[in-house]
């Protein structure tokens, strides 16, 4: 009997757009002096959703020193309680306007309402709740009696996690004592404005939350700005390293959330169901635009040929379609480039010689798709072995000993997460001890939280998100 | 994953203790987070009423009570037949379920309407008897007309590592059933672990069993997703590797419609929709029949009828 899941999708009508959006600078929304503008459209069907300002040289001007007059006239002087009032009532309203936020992000970015709903909101909220309770303790996050914020924070943040990236970099600046200029990605700038009118319900003050849109070109102005005090940057190891390259000598302190290949460790004696759904989990989740996704599968020679038909199986019954379908695991390529950029790789890896394989799916006509890949045969020297795809495609790879897995699980030049599996609790924190990779998931992946630090090895960042770690990062 | 590939032939302790200490773990939190994220599963317009129909023709409607009268079990076979009198369309249920001394009762009162009748046996709940005392009650049932027996395990047994017992019993009941199909209750409740819940179902299927079962419905917790959940990865991988089909029966807990939906939607996506069948999959339930002909009520007429539209038997 088959059965067959009748369309169920989340209405859009919770969710009002409007047709253009203006920069969100002290307070008010103003449009670019520039008058330049960009389009976002839907990626599951190409349709356009709004047009959106393009900030030039003057707005981020405008938008820093706002950000200045802020921090020095109100936020740096308020106490602690009363800064965490406000990060409790922006998590309190994020909390009420859920649900439209999940379709907002699911109708800007193209990921699964499920993940919106149940992942990206929920967590937004909990950023929000967790920064605010540490707004009036800071004195005992054991960074010195009487830690100071650093001043104007220069974010920028990608498109994969539109509004939980503006949490992880907004929340811990607001709760410390830091006023920020946010620029979200070209892609998907949609949450992070409507995140402004949430920062005007909340009867934030003026100033200390800014946001300015628009493509790279913003993003350079804002980080080379010399009015800011801390630039946090998640996003490509390419830029991180431009960035890196122009806050030298400045005196701004840095925090890079880069790219990632992560680790997948499978033993021969793992939880094979569960590790079967971690591994589901950890590439394609959010379609794989995870930095720190499970894109390297290393199984254990003696069960790859058991442990392989079942994932593909598995794999066989994701549901891709519709993002806004409450029955849809894999949702849109989040832009054209993206896709191109997959399809690239995947390509190379084939011609490599990694055998591919996808299962029989079909692909909307309209939108940008690209179908859960799993290339096998997959070896050290291989590209799809070695750089990011950012993506829904694993490359799986074999080891032999777990020496051998934790050699080929380090030999990247990335050090951003891992997942290992084994049911053998030595055995797990022996791996764990010596490999090289900022988190590391026992028995389960891309499981997170606001109370546990975040970030990478080696290229893949330095500065930790997240927990008590992370408050470092904007006091001094 | 040492499945075994061929029928299991091992009949000491110490090799059936090999052989299921040698099964790949569960992962109590992964196993739950994936039976949780099944249960988000949004079924709605057709594929509601499709389930819920699949979800009757499932029922082992059940009457297991020290209070048991003939007049109630013909109550209950009545509504198994015809389980709403003012909706012709309802499908039967899949079986009758009932104490062995009940069961030339219920056979007399299912005659002509195609409904088996399954008998619980063994001693049940607790299954602590001599063999003898299981077998003999197995027989009567059998011999009294039943088509299916549902038998309990040795939890004790189990529990003590005596593998060997637990497997003997089924296959003795299992030769005692004759034709009857055989459905081994594991009481998952008192085995805990997922691991030998994983455990006792390769064990039960290897002696034997047509269907493996959650519970008695005497002990909670019951029919919890995640226990369905490796009983179903048992049955695939068992499938997987000898290619024989075994069916899986939650019993105790399943109240309402959604609950049986969400098992419907995880017997589709673990052990594919081949077990989709009544053949291979039961719901154990009383008050469930109930809920699940209000709700196919309410998608044909767009409201809910109150709870004494619908028999109470």
């Amino acid at each position: 009997m088959i059965f067959d899941y009748a369309p169920a999708p989340e209405s859009r009508s919770v969710v009002r757009l409007r047709d253009t959006y203006d920069l969100f600078i002290d307070g008010e929304f103003t449009p670019a002096e520039g008058g330049g503008s960009m389009t976002t459209v839907n990626p599951a069907d190409e349709t356009e959703l709004a047009r959106f300002a393009v900030a030039g040289e003057a707005d981020v001007n405008r938008a820093v020193a706002a950000a200045r007059r802020a921090y020095d006239t109100v936020w740096s002087r308020m106490s602690g309680a009363e800064r965490g009032k406000y990060l409790f009532r922006i998590a309190r309203i994020i909390q009420e306007r859920a649900r439209e936020l999940a379709v907002l992000e699911s109708l800007d970015n193209g990921k699964p309402i499920k993940e919106t709903r149940d992942v990206d909101v929920p967590l937004v909220a909990a950023h929000f709740f967790y920064h605010a309770g540490w707004a009036d303790k800071l004195a005992h996050a054991g960074l010195g009696p009487d830690p100071r914020p650093l001043g104007v924070a220069a974010q920028v943040i990608p498109w994969n996690f539109p509004l939980l990236m503006l949490a992880w970099k907004v929340a811990p600046a607001l709760a410390t004592g830091n006023t920020v200029v946010l620029k979200p990605a070209e892609t998907t700038p949609l949450s992070a404005l409507v995140f402004a009118e949430i920062c005007q319900e909340a009867d934030l003050p003026p100033g200390v939350v800014n946001i300015v849109t628009g493509a790279g070109g913003t993003g350079r102005t804002l980080v080379e700005h010399p009015g800011t005090d801390k630039v946090a940057f998640t996003g490509s190891t390419e830029v991180g390293r431009q960035i890196a390259r122009s806050v030298a000598g400045t005196g701004k302190r840095v925090t890079l959330e880069l790219g990632g290949k992560g680790a997948n460790i499978v033993y021969d004696d793992a939880a094979v169901d569960q590790a079967v759904e971690g591994i589901v989990s950890g590439i394609f989740f959010n379609q794989g635009h995870v930095c720190c996704a499970g894109s390297r599968l290393l199984v254990q020679e003696s069960i790859a040929d058991e442990l392989l038909p079942r994932l593909k199986e598995r794999i066989g019954r994701l549901r891709l379609g519709d993002p806004l379908d409450k029955n849809t695991d894999i949702g849109a390529i989040n832009s054209a480039a993206q896709l191109e950029r997959i399809r690239e790789l995947t390509d190379a890896g084939e011609e490599e010689g990694a055998q591919r394989w996808s299962p029989s799916c079909e692909l909307p006509s309209a939108g940008y798709w690209f179908a859960p890949t799993v290339l096998t045969g997959v070896s050290q020297a291989h590209r799809v072995a070695r750089e990011e795809i950012f993506g829904p495609v694993l490359s799986v790879l074999t080891f032999r000993t777990p020496e051998e897995a934790v050699a080929k699980a380090n030999n990247s030049p990335y050090g951003l997460s891992a997942g290992v599996w084994t049911e053998k609790g030595s055995r797990m924190l022996w791996t764990a001890e010596r490999l090289r990779a900022g988190v590391i998931w026992s028995n389960t992946f891309n499981k997170f939280d606001p109370t546990s630090p975040f970030g990478g090895y080696k290229e893949s960042g330095y500065g930790r998100e997240g927990g008590r770690h992370g408050l470092e990062a904007y006091l001094g | 994953m040492p499945v075994p590939h061929t029928a299991f032939e091992a009949t000491t302790n110490r090799a059936l203790r090999v052989f299921l200490h040698g099964l790949p773990g569960v992962d109590e939190v992964g196993a739950r987070t994936r039976a949780q994220d099944l249960a988000t599963r949004s079924i709605k317009t057709t594929a509601k009423r499709e389930a819920i129909d699949m979800a009757i023709r499932m029922v082992d409607l059940t009457t297991l009570e020290g209070a048991d009268t003939p007049g109630k079990v013909r109550a209950l076979c009545a509504k198994a037949a015809l389980p709403d009198p003012a909706d012709r369309t309802v499908p039967k249920v899949g079986a009758v379920c009932v104490y062995p001394d009940r069961v030339a009762t219920a056979v007399e009162a299912l005659r002509g309407t195609g409904i088996g009748v399954a008998s619980v046996a063994t001693a049940f709940p607790s299954g602590r008897a001599p063999l003898e005392v299981k077998l003999a009650d197995t027989r009567r049932a059998v011999a009294d007309g039943a088509s299916e027996i549902d038998m309990v395990i040795d939890r004790g047994a189990f529990l003590a590592g005596d593998y060997k017992k637990v497997y003997d019993e089924i296959v003795a009941v299992k030769e005692a059933c004759g034709s009857a199909h055989l459905k081994v209750i594991l009481e998952t409740g008192e085995l805990v672990t997922y691991d030998n819940v994983r455990r006792a179902s390769h064990l039960a299927i290897h002696a034997g069993a047509d269907f493996i079962k959650t519970s008695t419905g005497k002990v909670s917790p019951a029919a919890t997703p995640p226990v369905v959940l490796v009983m179903l990865e048992a049955v695939r991988d068992h499938h997987a590797a000898t290619g024989g089909r075994v069916g899986v029966k939650p019993a105790g807990g399943i109240r309402t419609s959604k609950d049986a939906i969400r098992q419907l939607v995880m017997v589709n996506e673990v052990a594919g929709p081949d077990w989709l069948t009544p053949d291979l999959f039961r719901i154990g339930a009383s008050s469930l029949l109930n809920d699940l002909l209000m709700q196919r009520t309410r998608l044909s007429t767009g409201t809910y009828p109150g709870p004494d539209y619908y028999t109470l038997d």
